[in-house]
């Protein structure tokens, strides 16, 4: 009796493993990109993968991570495409010779949030190296994503042009939380801080409190965002036909008009500038 | 998910996402809780019925492990099962498969543990018969393991709630995908990550719903076999 619920429970589990492993395997049409959270969090992929399944018949599997991780997905194998914002580690990603190579895709752009009472007197400040340097002189209270993310590497180099070394006067003051940009946002709604946030996962941020724009505009605060292909001579798992569809997709006319159109509150969240192609 | 609705209009409406999540959840966390019963029930009884050298030291990790940390569990998966790792060339990672094995290894110590326990009271009493009917160590692990099934299911139970409101092993090993192994749990940190707090907490009360349910019915089901039993 017993003998023979066990191997029924056995039979069962062993059917599913298999069934779902090998759906992973024989789904050609499928293929996982390593994305940020502010490309999903902002709901740009709900607007545009479903364009692209449709015309393809590519299942695109999104994991968000931040950029640093996305990256490492990369690395070792896990994703196929890349699709992420902070250049300078794309470049060499793509050096290195786990990318094929980079190609840019639109840009957003950073905003600073604060509270409502503007406790380092920096709202409507044309100048963020000056803000920056007002919030660390005031030690007002200021959320860093602290993840290695395209925002988090933003951060770092805004406090550097505003001749800020953040790593010798953080204090107190200075919350690095290790999380996204969601979590970072609703931290700083908590506790009345100032935050760098990507603009498109602020406008779709619902738990603001007494958060608000305090600076933007400033060109320093443009966010890139480029993709590219995981190098299939490095990880022959990799599927590159369909993946490079998907990068083809992104930057062709139709790709870069689905991403133009994407709007919230009648916002433009992405501005499409895949033109200017990099190696 | 549908833009402006709140957890409970979505239930309403039987909104097709929030089914396809619940059963994702339940369809992982149960095909977890069986393999971890089909490694921890005998494992737990072996430890209770047997004697050798090291058996403490056994006994001691198996109960510790029972608070083995979801995320370090998680991340050690998905090394496992990276493309760069050991078993990567099975491409599981990123899949409910993934997901399944790292529930498993979370659940296995609590099965094993609460069925040692049980297992080695149940000895006390039936150590004398079963000696003098001459049974084997094979038929005494399977006698006392039906005989104590009723207690099982409490262990059984616990494995189940460890794995259904585990968030960081499926967050690291499944990649929270978006039709494809996004759980009940992960989508209560997306949500709350958005900043949408009313939908997560909404989200929250159904799954812990769920779980009242599932541990309402294993109730039944112990007092309907009880009495057909008595």
């Amino acid at each position: 009796m017993l003998n023979r619920r066990l191997f029924t429970a056995i039979a069962v589990i062993l059917t599913f493993l298999a069934s779902s492993g090998a759906s992973a395997n024989a789904q050609e049409q499928s293929i996982v990109v390593a994305s940020t959270t502010s490309t999903r969090d902002s709901g740009l992929f709900d607007h545009i993968l479903p364009l692209f399944t449709a015309k393809s018949g590519i299942e695109v599997r999104v994991v968000a991570q931040g950029t640093g991780q996305a990256l490492d997905a990369g690395r070792r194998g896990d994703a196929d495409v890349v699709f992420v914002h902070a250049r300078a580690q794309e470049e060499k990603f793509v050096e290195q010779g786990f990318g094929v190579r980079r190609f840019d895709v639109m840009y957003n752009d950073f905003v600073l949030i604060g509270p409502r009472s503007d406790p380092a007197g920096i709202k409507g400040s044309p100048d963020i190296a000056v803000a920056f340097t007002s919030i660390q002189r005031n030690k007002a209270a200021f959320v860093s994503r602290g993840d290695k993310s395209g925002t988090h590497f933003a951060e770092l180099g805004l406090w550097k042009a505003a001749g800020v070394d953040i790593a010798a006067v953080r204090g107190p003051w200075y919350k690095e939380i290790g999380q996204g940009m969601g979590a970072a946002l609703n931290t700083a709604s908590a506790m009345d801080a100032y935050v760098l946030s990507d603009r498109a996962t602020w406008l779709a941020f619902k738990n603001r409190g007494e958060l608000e724009i305090a600076v933007e505009g400033d060109k320093r605060l443009f966010n890139q965002y480029g993709v590219m292909l995981v190098n299939p001579a490095r990880h022959p798992s990799v599927k590159a036909e369909p993946g490079q569809r998907f990068v083809d997709w992104l930057i062709s006319p139709e790709g870069q008009q689905a991403i133009g159109e994407y709007k919230i509150d009648g916002q433009q969240l992405f501005f499409p500038n895949a033109e200017q192609k990099r190696s | 998910m549908s833009e402006g609705l709140d957890a409970w209009q979505l239930i309403a409406s039987g909104d097709a996402t929030l089914i396809s999540i619940v059963r994702l959840s339940l369809t992982v966390t149960l095909a977890a809780v069986a393999v971890a019963a089909v490694v921890g029930l005998p494992l737990g009884a072996l430890l209770a019925l047997t004697r050798f050298p090291g058996r403490s030291t056994l006994v001691v990790l198996v109960n510790g492990f029972m608070g083995l940390p979801p995320v370090v569990v998680g991340l050690t998966v998905y090394l496992l099962l990276s493309r760069s790792g050991p078993l990567g060339e099975f491409g599981l990672l990123f899949t409910p498969a993934a997901m399944v094995i790292a529930q498993a290894l979370l659940v296995v110590p609590i099965i094993a543990a609460l069925t040692r326990q049980t297992i080695e009271d149940l000895w006390r009493e039936y150590r004398d018969e079963l000696t003098a009917m001459g049974v084997g160590p094979t038929g005494r692990v399977a006698t006392l393991l039906w005989d104590s099934r009723f207690s099982l299911i409490t262990a059984l139970l616990a494995g189940f709630g460890r794995a259904a409101g585990e968030v960081g092993a499926v967050m690291i090993v499944g990649g929270n995908i978006e039709g494809f192994t996004r759980t009940m749990t992960t989508t209560i940190a997306l949500e709350t990550s958005k900043g949408d707090l009313p939908l997560a907490m909404g989200l929250g009360a159904i799954l812990i719903g769920l779980i009242l349910a599932i541990n309402a019915a294993a109730w039944g089901l112990r007092l309907w076999s009880e009495q057909r039993v008595a």
